[in-house]
């Protein structure tokens, strides 16, 4: 039985580990390598890079540390922020990453997720979708990465979940905007909606604080991973200690 | 000891490499005939779709290279998939040094696809050379979608379905997860690979 995976997320910033809260306000929390391998010795499942500054400056994201990571651990990793061709995400790949995840580039241009898939298959190809809740609806947010550049792509949560898995995405990470930064767990009820329109994996993404808002997605919202970055970044919530903790409550974890 | 590592142009070309540089072991990455068949050791990696990769092998002309080999060759992932005869992945007739067909996976309603995460095995040959050193209770990372049965697995998992996890035939062995990224684990299987 596949085991739920626990995804340390590194925000990345000018080649350093950064975090902020609601995506603003960005701390530095030190550097990618030591970071990948602390995670890895830990136990992490996987991994994800994330180069905030990437999309919104229309920069591709950089190879060398790509690389760097991939010569050091061996343990699954992706890298999201600023692909937005085939060429890039080989390089990407090529360099050692197991999967790309595109966000705000999809957003533009839809037909990218279809020509990732048919170049690397849909394995290889993850769609973030940042959601936000608006009056009563779940709605897509772009360029979150930069404040001051957001954009309202005009699209419900749920038809992008719908069609991004017809384009051929073969996970989806849906990051709950009104919960990321906020510790207070993560959107159980959006995420056990969105559970239900997604074939592929769905790992939850924004809003861990605690031991227990693993226990509440992995049980409540059914997803396959669950990704969190300061909780583990802080020391707060160490994974052996989590993954321990998890199994003694039924959820099947690699221990 | 020298080590051929296919360049069969799927994308996972790097993560082999360094792996095997981790284990202290040099390879070349090559599509070269000749180097691949005086390579002590042979690992056919690949990521992507089977009629994709089974072109790429054939524009390379390397088809046959492959299926002449000798001497003792690691598939993985895609690679696996390849080793069979014939793949419902884009109607793919493959490398054929293991009998049988490559199909979808076919999983019950609440699983997903792709197959995406760490699982178990279970060592249905715990002697074969590959199993040195695993209990069994070792965490490896999959990914896919397809799936070969388990006539000739000498581990298998399970996803819905059991399907063949570890192949052998003969020289020819293949797992269906990236060792390269399965830790600890994948380091040992790699590391019996390369020591028999």
């Amino acid at each position: 039985m596949v085991a739920v995976r626990l995804i340390p997320c590194l925000d990345v910033r000018d080649g350093r580990v950064v975090k902020g809260v609601r995506f603003r306000d960005h701390r530095e929390m030190g550097d990618i390598v030591e970071l990948a391998e602390r995670y890895r010795d830990e136990g992490a499942d996987e991994l994800v890079f994330y180069d905030i500054t990437a999309s919104p400056q229309r920069r591709s994201v950089e190879v060398e540390w790509v690389e760097k990571v991939a010569a050091a651990i061996d343990i699954p990793f992706c890298v999201a922020g600023g692909i937005r061709d085939v060429a890039t995400a080989r390089a990407v790949l090529h360099a050692g990453a197991d999967k790309v995840s595109v966000n705000s580039p999809a957003l533009e241009r839809p037909a990218l997720i279809s020509e990732l898939a048919e170049a690397f298959g849909s394995q290889c190809v993850v769609v973030g979708i940042d959601s936000i809740r608006e009056d009563r609806t779940l709605r897509v947010r772009q360029y979150t990465g930069d404040p001051d550049n957001m954009v309202d792509p005009r699209r419900d949560t749920e038809h992008w979940v719908e069609e991004v898995q017809r384009l051929g995405a073969g996970e989806i990470v849906l990051n709950c905007m009104d919960a990321d930064g906020v510790r207070s767990g993560y959107d159980i009820d959006q995420l056990r909606h969105i559970r239900s329109l997604c074939r592929v994996p769905l790992i939850a993404s924004g809003g861990a604080g605690e031991e227990g808002h693993f226990l509440d997605v992995f049980e409540q919202a059914d997803v396959d991973g669950a990704l969190a970055a300061t909780v583990f970044h802080s020391g707060q919530i160490a994974i052996p200690d989590l993954k321990r903790w998890l199994a003694g409550r039924g959820i099947v974890t690699r221990c | 000891m020298t080590i051929a590592v296919i360049h069969s142009g799927g994308a996972n070309l790097g993560s082999v490499i360094h792996a095997l540089n981790r284990l202290g072991a040099q390879s070349v990455l090559t599509r070269d005939p000749t180097e691949i068949r005086s390579a002590d050791k042979v690992i056919l990696p690949g990521v992507g779709a089977a009629a994709w990769a089974m072109n790429a092998l054939r524009e390379a002309g390397l088809v046959e290279v492959v299926r002449g080999l000798s001497q003792p060759v690691l598939g993985i992932c895609l690679g696996l998939q390849l080793m069979f005869e014939h793949s419902e992945e884009g109607d793919a007739d493959c490398l054929g040094v293991i009998p049988g067909t490559v199909g979808k996976m076919d999983v019950e309603a609440g699983l997903r696809l792709p197959h995406m995460g760490w699982n178990q095995l279970v060592w249905t040959d715990p002697d074969d050379p590959l199993a040195r050193g695993l209990s069994g209770q070792e965490w490896f990372y999959f990914v896919h979608s397809f799936a070969a049965p388990i006539e000739h697995a000498a581990a298998t998992s399970q996803h819905g379905q059991r399907f063949a996890a570890v192949v052998r035939k003969g020289n020819f062995a293949a797992c269906q997860f990236h060792p390269e990224k399965s830790a600890a684990a994948g380091a040992r299987l790699l590391a019996n690979f390369l020591a028999h």
